[in-house]
This record gives C-alpha cells, structure tokens and sequence, in this order.
C-alpha cells in the first residue's frame, strides 16, 4: 500500500446538508474522525460568528462543571472513572443540560452558604462555651486578691460582698471585657493594653484546647480566650474599640456564677442542635455531589463534543433560506464512501428524507498531508514531522527513518550490555503502557509515545554492540583471536625472553609469519585489540573511515529518493537538470573516496609505503602529484584528473542550466498572446475556481540566485556533510572510553581487593557502577546518541530530497479529543 | 579458506533477509512497510558487518602488548 511512502491524496468536498440534521451529521463526522473542516469566514473574528451564543452557553456549562469537579474532589468522593458515550447530541440537550447545571449550582451554592453560616454560629457557641468554662477560674482568681488586699472583714457573704463593691467601692469599682482572640496575635494585644491603662488593668488569658469531637471545623485556628478587668465605664468603650481592631469577638459574660452556668447550660443545647443540623447538612451535600459525580464524565465529554460541534458550524455557510448548511471538507479519497455512510446515518437519525450531497470539486489549492499511521510507526512520524510536515504527496521519509534512525543511533551506542539493557526497558515500557499513562507526567509520556523507537535502537545496539566487540568495555573472544604471540618469538620471530625483560610493551609485526593469521576475525572486531595498548589507533582509523563510507551511502540514497519526487510530479526537465548533476558530483568525488578506502583495505600494502588517503584526496583536489608519489594502483593519476574535471563540469551545469531554459521558455511565451481566463462563475455563495490562471511575471534575477544558492549549498554541503557524518566516530569513541573508565576506576578496583571486607566492598562499588551507568552511558549518551543520530536525518539526509514545508492535516475528532484530558 | 567461509555464509544470510523473505510477507496494510524494513535492515546491517571484516584483512600495523599480557598469551593462547 503506498499510503504511507506517500501522503494520501485528498480531495476538497462540498457538503449541502439541512439545518436539522446538521448536528447530527457533524457528530457522526466527528466520531469517523477522518474529515477536515475548511474555514469559509477566514477574515471574521470569533465574537462576529452566527454560533457564538452557543458556544457561549457551552462555555458557561464547562465552568460549572469545573467547580462541580472542584467540590466533588475537596469532599473525597470517588468519580467512577467509566462511562458509555452516547452517540446523540441534540440540540435538545443543550437546552436540558443548560437548566440542570444552573439548577445544581445554585443548590449547591446554597447548601455551601448556609454550611458556612452554621459552622460559624457553632464556631461562636463553642467559643463562648469555652470562655465560661475558663472564666470562672479567672473570677474566682480576682476575688480572692481582692479579698486579700482589702482589709479583713471576712462575714460577708461571697457574692454580695461583690455587688457591694461595685455599688460602694467607687474607687476600687472593677469592670471587666471578656473575649476571645486568636492565639497570634495576643502579645500585641497585651502590649497595646499596658500602652492605653498604663498597667491599670488585670489581663488573664487562656488557651483554648478543644474536646476531640468538637473540632467541626477544617482548618483549626488557635485561639485564646482573654479577660480584661479594667476600673470605670468609660475605658469599656476603648477596650471595645480595641478588640475590634484586633478581629477579637467579645461576647456578654455574666457577673455571678449561677448567671453564668445557666448560660453555659444554654449553650450546649444550642450546641446539640446546631451539631444535628450541620451534620445533616453535609449528608445531604455528599449525596448531591455523589450523585452529580456519577454523571460528572459524561457531561464533560456531551459538552465538549456540543462545544466542538458549534466551533464547526462557525466555520460553515448558512444558505440565504437558513434551510442550508454548506461545508467545505478536506478528505482523503480513500475514505469518501465512509464518509458519505456516516452523513446518511447521520440524517436517518433525525428522521429527515433527505440525504446530504456530497460535491467533490477540484481546487489549486494545497491540501494538507495526511499519513496513515499505526502505534508503530506514529512515533517515527512524530519525528520527522517535528522538524517539517511534508509537502503535499511528497516522499514520506519516515518508513526510510524506521530503519536508519536506530541504525545510525546503534553505530554511536555500540555496546551490547547497554543495548541489551536498552531493549528490556523498551519491552516493560510496551507491555505496561496503560500504567504507565495513568502517571500523567510529562516525561514518562514522552518515554511511552516512543517504546517501539527506543525498542529498535535496543535492538541494533545489540548487533553493533557484538560487532565492535564491546560488551560493557569487555570483548568476547567466540572464534579465536586471529594475531598470535607465540610466532612472535624464536624460531618464527624476533623476539627472545631477553627483549621480553628490557621493554614494558612490545608491538606485534604482521609480517613475521605467523603472527597474523591472514584470516580476520569472521564477526567484529578481533577481540586482541581490547587488550592493546594501541586500540584507539587502530579504532580509530576504523571507525572514521566507516562513518564516511555509512554517510556517503546515506546521502546517495537522499539523492535517490529525489529522484522518486521528481518522477511522481512527473519533472522530467529536473531529472536532467537537477538529478543527474547532482548525482554524478556526488559518485565522482566522494564515491570514488568511498572506492579508494576499499581499495585499500582490500589490497596488500608495505606499511612504509602505504599513502594516506586524506593526503590523497586533498591532493587530487589541486592537481598536485609532485610529492614523492606513492599511488595506490597504476592508473591512479589520470583516472583521478578525469573524475576532478567531470565534477567541475557539473557545477556550471547545476548553475546554468535550468535558469538558462527557463528564461527560454519565459521569452517564447512572452511572444504567444495570452490565453483567455474562465469566467469567474458565481452561484449563491459558492465560487468555482477558475481552472486556469495566468502566467505569473517571472523574475529573472530570482531565478538565479534561487539556482546560485541551490548550487553552493549542495556542493559545499557534500563535503560539510560528509565531514559532518564522522560523529559517527567521535560519539562511538566517547561512549567506549566513557564504559571503560567505569569499568577501570569503579568495578575493577573492588575486584582486585583480596581480603575479606572485599564481598561488602564489591556489593557498594557494583551499586555505584549500576548507578553511573545507568545515569551516565544509558540517560545521557542515550539522549546524546539519539540527538545526533536525529540531526544527521533532519539535515544532512533531508536536504537531499525533502522539501516539508507543508501542514498537517487536523481532522475533527472527538476520540482524540476526550482523550487528550 | 578461513576467510571465504564468513564470507559466503554472512552474504547468503542478509541476500536471504533482504530479498527471498519479503516475497512471503503477507499481503496487508503494512506489507510495503515490513518489506522496506526488511531489506534496509539487510543493507545496512551488510555493510557494517563488511566494513569490520574488510579493515582488518590487511593491517599495517599489529596490536602493542604489556609484558605481562605478553607473557599470558604466550603460554594461553594459541
């Protein structure tokens, strides 16, 4: 199936349905989930649209339901978390739902206002049960310094002694406030008090500590309660003024001990009323909000499927008659009889006898890029699209990048231990997918929508992991290693156990017989290497030589796919011009690199006289064979000339050529008339294109510096890419040596240690390498390798055939809607 | 002898992923998908495999060896 190398061909639909079925139609479209609606208002802003009201309304509703949602949530009642969707949103129901919200918040509106009012009057009662309790030990206090103070005249009854007081003692007259204040702020209450009286006063205060069932409310403020006992009437009023300042409630206390404990009689029934009636307050909310909750998921989703539905009527045209809907849709061809399928249920649904029409019409317009996705390959698309959707019908990388993108990743990672490690991550990520989505983090959700990338750059991390040989910094000796020491020595070589003792490392000679096999290691790297001191000469050489070959062959199949574009858009002109300029540029210069490096690997040289193959090519480049001119073949220095000089001739040509014809064309046309324009028919409100526009002006000097800067971008670019594809080494390299140290300085240092405590030092040391790995090699060469490997798609690959300047096709759907919550 | 052994073995193996399997995927949706996977995957996992064996067939130089590792391997290895 082509759908996926290629974006799907669209077409743009007119639709006519009446104003009834409307609704039901959009729905039904909106559950398919395939069609695009066109905006036929593109200049008119939001507030001038004729279904503003609507979505006004609907966005009143989804307030409600977010404070419905708010109040469910802070009383702990479980939302039950599955709901079957109903398929029919009328029009009806909005009206319903309207009235039923607004009924249900004002209810619970009330029920909160009313909740708050009793809290507080229990607040207050239990406030004023406290003070009475604490206020008679106070009383009692005073007056036995009173009496002691006073001189000694002790037959007095207790309470008329105090009426006394107040009625004859003038002087000693003593009032007093009482009240309560929260606990905070009593310090400074206290200090203003000595400021006003002067210390004229007697000020005890207690803190409230409440009973355990007592505490109704949610948050427990704590308070003081707080007697002042001042002389005369007149400083009540500052006292008054005071408290009042100071957010303190004062309530009425009596003077005598039997006034105080009928109050405090009183109280408590008040109190056991009031603690009835709250409690019967919050059952009755619970069971208001649980009841709303049951249904809170359903409206949600009737409401923001209403809301969208209005939003895409906005965009239509209603029909002078207002019996008529119009609507412009972009769909993929492939799913027209669907599409019509669901329009005819749609209508069937509202009883309405006829059918809507669909009207395919042709237009110049772009439409947008569609790619069909899977689970698989959506993540892949995601990248690609990331950096630019593809034009229009245009080569889709992506089934290209399935591929690449973790192969180029694995030559950067090259470690089977972490590869191996890589993959178990990405298989729990697959098989626990719907946990790992309930977590709603940000990164986690990034880490699942791409299991299957991370899945495959596990995968072929393993294969070039067991290629490199490198298994956590270790090789794996499988076939036998193909260099020998023991022909080294006498009698095969020159070594003796002589030259063993007076040097700390000697070097092995291929050329001994014996000393190398003549067989390479049949897979990867021979495992010898891992143990040289010179590895990373060798690896090295390697692996920069390998990335040039991988990026020279990566680009090549760019160029190749260009190819393809041009062929579909039926461009043979740019084959000529384009293609085959670039192509030959391309094979002669870092082709034949390619041919040289193989060249040599293949061939058997005297290592004294091997040239470089970078001086080779950088010499070819300025024609320069004057240096003692080693060459690797015979006919090395002609074929060279011939392969410079054709890549000159391709320059001009990328330059010239197509500029050069177009202005051809541009002045043979200029001498033709120009051809008539359709006249522009316009029925209602609809307008057919005119099939045919005039030739538009063309500029010269656009053309070519268009061409100008095509030209240098691609030949510079060939070698800037090409340089820019030996990250390939540099991140391989960083990656092994980074493994190594690990192994070097953390692991191998507890293995070394001989005595007892070495078990317990093992255990920690193994931990601290599981972490570093994991947190160093895994996260971030990962995250590096992956970046690279990404850039070297989106630029160098890319460049070579991609154009992605298109848009994205944004179907309406309500499944990838709801689920986006 | 040594070397064309591999050799054949591993061209047979890939020539067999990249272009005797994909003529039994079945057809579906996704048949073009697992075919360009299948034969990309032979390509590039052919070429690396190439490369590794190519560079080592003639080296210009052999491996530097500590004189204890060079003890070891005397008397160990082959």
């Amino acid at each position: 199936m082509d759908s996926f190398f290629r974006s799907e061909e669209m077409c743009l639909v007119q639709l006519f349905f009446q104003t009834e079925s409307a609704h039901n139609c959009i729905d039904e479209l909106g559950h398919l989930g395939l069609v695009q609606f066109k905006d036929l208002h593109p200049g008119t802003a939001d507030f001038q649209r004729r279904f503003v009201k609507e979505v006004k309304k609907c966005e009143e509703m989804e307030r409600i339901l977010r404070f419905l949602k708010k109040e469910v949530i802070t009383s702990n009642i479980l939302i039950p978390a599955d709901f079957t969707t109903e398929r029919i949103s009328l029009p009806r129901d909005v009206l319903d739902l309207e009235s039923s919200f607004d009924k249900l918040e004002q209810e619970l509106k009330e029920i909160n206002s009313n909740r708050d009012t009793l809290r507080q009057n229990f607040t207050q009662l239990t406030e004023i049960n406290h003070l009475l309790h604490m206020t008679d030990d106070f009383f009692v206090e005073v007056e036995s310094q009173m009496t002691i103070s006073e001189l000694p005249s002790e037959d007095s009854v207790y309470s008329s002694r105090r009426a006394s007081y107040a009625s004859t003692n003038g002087s000693l007259k003593l009032g007093f406030v009482a009240g309560v204040i929260k606990h905070e702020r009593f310090p400074a209450f206290e200090k203003i008090l000595w400021r006003l009286f002067h210390g004229n006063f007697v000020l005890r205060h207690a803190e409230i500590k409440p009973h355990q069932e007592e505490n109704m409310e949610e948050v427990f403020v704590k308070k003081d309660v707080f007697v002042v006992f001042v002389q005369g009437d007149q400083v009540r009023g500052k006292i008054r003024k005071l408290c009042d300042g100071f957010h303190a409630s004062m309530y009425p206390c009596p003077n005598n001990a039997a006034a105080r404990k009928e109050m405090r009689t009183n109280v408590n029934m008040r109190m056991e009323d009031l603690r009835l009636v709250l409690k019967r307050t919050e059952e009755f909310r619970v069971t208001t909000l649980t009841a709303a909750a049951a249904n809170l998921r359903e409206w949600t989703a009737k409401v923001k499927k209403m809301k969208a539905i209005y939003y895409t009527l906005n965009l239509c045209n209603i029909d002078i008659t207002q019996k008529l809907i119009i609507a412009e849709i972009w769909c993929p061809v492939s799913d027209l009889s669907s599409v019509h399928a669901a329009l005819i249920k749609g209508s069937e649904q509202t009883g309405s006898s006829v059918t809507p029409i669909m009207n395919r019409i042709h237009t110049q317009q772009t439409p947008p890029t569609f790619n069909r996705t899977n689970v698989f390959t959506s993540g892949f698309q995601n990248i690609i699209d990331a950096y630019g959707v593809g034009d229009y019908q245009e080569i889709n990388p992506a089934p290209y990048t399935m591929v690449t993108f973790p192969f180029l990743f694995a030559v950067m990672f090259g470690d089977c231990g972490h590869g191996l490690l890589m993959t178990l991550l990405a298989v729990w990520l697959i098989l626990h997918e719907e946990h790992f989505r309930k977590l709603k983090n940000e990164l986690v959700d990034m880490l699942v929508s791409g299991r299957y990338i991370i899945l495959l750059m596990g995968i072929y991390s393993i294969y070039t992991g067991l290629i490199y040989n490198d298994c956590f910094s270790k090789s794996f000796n499988l076939f036998g290693s193909s260099w020998s020491v023991r022909h080294m020595f006498h009698p095969q070589g020159p070594w003796t156990n002589e030259t063993l003792h007076n040097s700390d490392y000697l070097q092995l000679d291929p050329l001994v017989s014996g000393v190398y096999s003549g067989n390479p290691y049949p897979f990867g790297i021979d495992p010898m290497w891992n143990i040289a001191l010179n590895k990373l000469l060798f690896l090295n050489s390697y692996k920069m030589k390998m990335s040039v070959i991988i990026g020279v062959v990566h680009m090549l199949f760019g160029v190749m796919l260009s190819l393809g574009n041009y062929i579909f858009f039926r461009n043979f002109k740019d084959v000529v011009l384009k293609f085959i300029p670039e192509l030959v540029f391309m094979l002669s210069l870092f082709g034949y690199l390619t041919f040289l490096i193989l060249y040599k690997w293949c061939v058997v040289i005297k290592s004294d006289s091997a040239p470089s193959i970078l001086l080779l090519f950088i010499n070819m480049m300025f024609f320069d064979y004057s240096s003692n001119g080693a060459m690797l073949y015979k006919t090395q220095k002609p074929v060279q000339i011939f392969l410079v000089v054709v890549a000159g001739v391709m320059v001009p040509w990328l330059l010239f050529a197509k500029p050069l014809l177009m202005y051809r064309e541009h002045k043979q046309s200029k001498l033709k008339p120009s051809p008539n324009k359709l006249p522009m028919q316009d029925f209602g409100n609809f307008i057919q294109e005119p099939l045919e526009k005039s030739k538009e002006k063309i500029s010269m000097g656009d053309i070519f510096v268009y061409q100008g800067i095509h030209t240098i971008e691609y030949c510079l670019g060939c070698i800037s890419n090409t340089a820019s594809y030996l990250r390939l080494w540099a991140l391989s390299l960083a990656h092994a040596e980074l493994s190594e140290v690990l192994w070097k300085m953390v692991l191998q240092v507890a293995l070394r240690v001989t005595s007892g405590m070495g078990s317990v030092l093992l255990a920690v040391t193994f931990a601290t390498f599981a972490v570093l790995t994991v947190t160093i090699l895994l996260v971030m060469e990962g995250l590096s390798a992956f970046l690279h490997a990404l850039r070297l798609h989106w630029v160098e690959f890319q460049n070579k055939f991609y154009q992605g300047s298109g848009y994205k096709f944004s179907p309406l759907s309500f499944d990838k809607m709801l689920n986006m919550k | 002898m040594a070397f064309v052994i591999p050799m054949v073995v591993f061209t047979l193996f890939w020539g067999f992923v990249g272009g005797v399997v994909p003529w039994f995927i079945p057809k579906g949706p996704n048949r073009g998908v697992i075919v360009t996977m299948l034969v990309l995957t032979a390509v590039c996992c052919y070429l690396f495999w190439l490369i590794a064996i190519l560079s080592q067939l003639n080296p210009l130089f052999g491996p530097a060896l500590s004189n204890n590792t060079i003890w070891y391997l005397q008397f160990h290895w082959p």
